[in-house]
């Protein structure tokens, strides 16, 4: 059991040094903090223009302002506007995974080693989560930033990012197993997109009523993430993503040992 | 003993092809064994199965006591692996390679740093190795491939073509490495190098279609091929009355002058000719310079019983 832990450790090491030394990680980690930067920039100037038309009206209506909250005008919507981007960028940061290993034939290698099919896809995932873990800390200066000027629910954006690790560790799972049934990194990363979009559009078809659609909601990525934005930790939606993550995980080892037999 | 390797009816399809068809074989703890057959002929699949890459679909295999299949984890605890075609990391450093392997194999602590440069010294890797795999020559990244297979002195090597893309010199730094692993390990290779296999192993095993046709050591397979079936004599007498003699002998299939008054003999039976040549050379007072079986050479052995078996 110990080596099989040590042999998990160091796979996540080797995956987080190919994460450092090839660009996609600084690629990705760009675009994400420029538009997440872009929004939140935009947001608290927003915030700040409505801040201060309620303060020139708070003279006549005190009421005004007591409504003006930065949680609701700036890290909700930041929140939300974030996990859309991330569902764009989650897929480039899983498409290499597996699929690279499999169309180099370092997969010879990987799977001839002492290592469990669970030590293999826990390493793999645990070392994209901890990416992507790494590109979510750096918003939290977004958050110090508008602490130093303004009163801030910390509470409430503890809660918005543990909502956007569960939400990423989903779509990470989702586009691990993408990238376990193909050898080419971009069908991997097009079928991760095409899934994580189902997954999310899910929860719309309720609104045309469907008779299918509070299971269709209820299965939707994006539904089970508004609770911990409004500051909110409900045990069903943490559940749902521990579930979700489970099963896709689950799914890529089918289909890791499928491939030994039919190989 | 318990055997290193032991293969029982072992069959594995591709979609409706049949690669190997009920393989049986066992390699005893220290032997070096070399596997061989054409193209296509299942062996890398063989080794593939063996390494537990792949899962047979019939039959089974043992590697040092525990199931390819069912006991995956402890089988391949037990082995070293070098894939015919070794593909390494290219984003990865050669130190950062081998430490990543090492640690997968269980190798910690302290012993890391002494394995690493135990396995680099022995293939030759210590200038290259700060380098990046990408930029490493064939001929280093065959030795690097050997290297990880080496991590933690695994009791059996599998080794599927380790003397490929290799130059002259290389090849033969390898042999000896292969060689020195002898005793300490169970070593099976396969190659289409011939010469590489009388060298190095102690037996063969020659596979064609996904079936054994041939296992025994080099020296026994090319005398079952025919034990006296050949013989090469050179005497001092008229060649032309000598080769009509030798041509009248009971048995004799075919006399080949060879020049300089030599002569290859065939029977075509297979029977040993030597008493009846020297007594005819004595009898006719010509002078005997030398007389002797020519034995097979491993390629007229392989050839020979791989076009055996097409027939």
């Amino acid at each position: 059991m110990k080596s099989v832990t040590s042999g998990c450790l160091a796979l996540i090491r080797k995956e987080l040094t190919v994460y450092f030394t090839t660009p996609i990680f600084y690629i990705t980690g760009f675009c994400f903090l420029v538009l997440a930067g872009y929004f939140f920039y935009t947001n608290v100037l927003y915030y700040s223009i409505i801040s201060l038309q309620a303060a020139q009206q708070a003279a006549m209506n005190p009421q005004v302002a007591g409504q003006l909250n930065p949680q609701y005008m700036v890290f909700r919507p930041l929140f939300g506007v974030v996990a859309v981007v991330l569902l764009f960028l989650v897929p480039l940061l899983t498409m290499r995974l597996l699929a690279e290993e499999k169309r180099s034939g370092t997969a010879e290698l990987l799977f001839t080693y002492p290592l469990t099919d669970w030590g293999v896809i826990l390493g793999k995932f645990l070392a994209a989560l901890l990416i992507y873990l790494i590109l979510l800390a750096f918003t939290v200066s977004f958050a110090l930033a508008f602490a130093a000027v303004g009163r801030l629910d910390w509470g409430a954006v503890g809660t918005g990012y543990l909502g956007l690790t569960l939400l990423g560790g989903a779509a990470l799972s989702l586009g691990m197993f993408a990238s376990s049934l193909t050898e080419n990194q971009i069908v991997a990363g097009a079928v991760a997109f095409g899934l994580l979009l189902f997954f999310w559009v899910m929860g719309w078809v309720q609104e045309v009523g469907s008779g299918l659609g509070g299971l269709f909601q209820a299965l939707s990525i994006m539904e089970h993430y508004d609770g911990f934005v409004r500051g909110v930790i409900d045990t069903r939606d943490l559940i749902f993503y521990l579930s979700f993550i489970y099963f896709f995980l689950f799914l890529t080892k089918r289909q890791l040992e499928s491939r030994r037999w039919r190989a | 003993m318990e055997m290193m390797i032991e293969v029982h009816d072992l069959s594995k399809y591709y979609g409706q092809n049949l690669a190997v068809s009920r393989l049986n074989f066992a390699v005893s703890p220290g032997e070096i064994v070399g596997f061989l057959g054409p193209n296509g002929a299942g062996k890398t699949t063989t080794l593939k199965i063996l390494a537990g890459f792949l899962a047979p679909s019939s039959g089974g295999a043992r590697i040092n006591g525990f199931d390819c299949v069912t006991q995956s984890l402890q089988a391949r605890q037990s082995l070293g692996y070098l894939p015919e075609h070794v593909s390494l990391y290219p984003d990865l450093t050669v130190t950062q390679f081998l430490q990543f392997a090492a640690r997968v194999k269980g190798v910690a602590g302290k012993d890391e740093k002494a394995e690493l440069e135990r396995v680099m010294a022995a293939c030759g890797l210590e200038e290259v190795r700060r380098k990046l795999i990408a930029t490493l020559s064939k001929g280093f990244r065959q030795r690097l491939g050997l290297a990880q297979a080496l991590l933690k002195m695994p009791p059996l090597l599998i080794l599927d073509e380790p003397t490929i893309g290799l130059d002259p010199s290389q090849i033969v730094e390898i042999r000896t490495l292969i060689q020195e692993l002898a005793g300490d390990h169970t070593v099976i290779l396969s190659t289409h190098i011939l010469p590489e296999v009388s060298q190095l192993c102690q037996r063969v095993i020659i596979i064609n279609r996904g079936q054994i046709v041939a296992s025994d050591t080099v020296e026994n397979l090319s005398r079952q091929m025919g034990q006296g079936a050949r013989t090469l004599l050179s005497v001092k007498g008229p060649e032309g009355e000598v080769a009509a003699a030798l041509q009248g002998l009971p048995g004799v299939a075919q006399v080949t002058a060879k020049g300089e008054g030599a002569f290859l003999v065939e029977s075509g039976n297979g029977h040993e000719l030597r008493p009846l040549i020297a007594r005819l050379v004595v009898d006719k007072g010509w002078d005997l310079l030398e007389l002797r079986a020519q034995e097979f050479t491993l390629e007229e052995v392989f050839l020979n019983l791989v076009t055996e078996e097409e027939s």
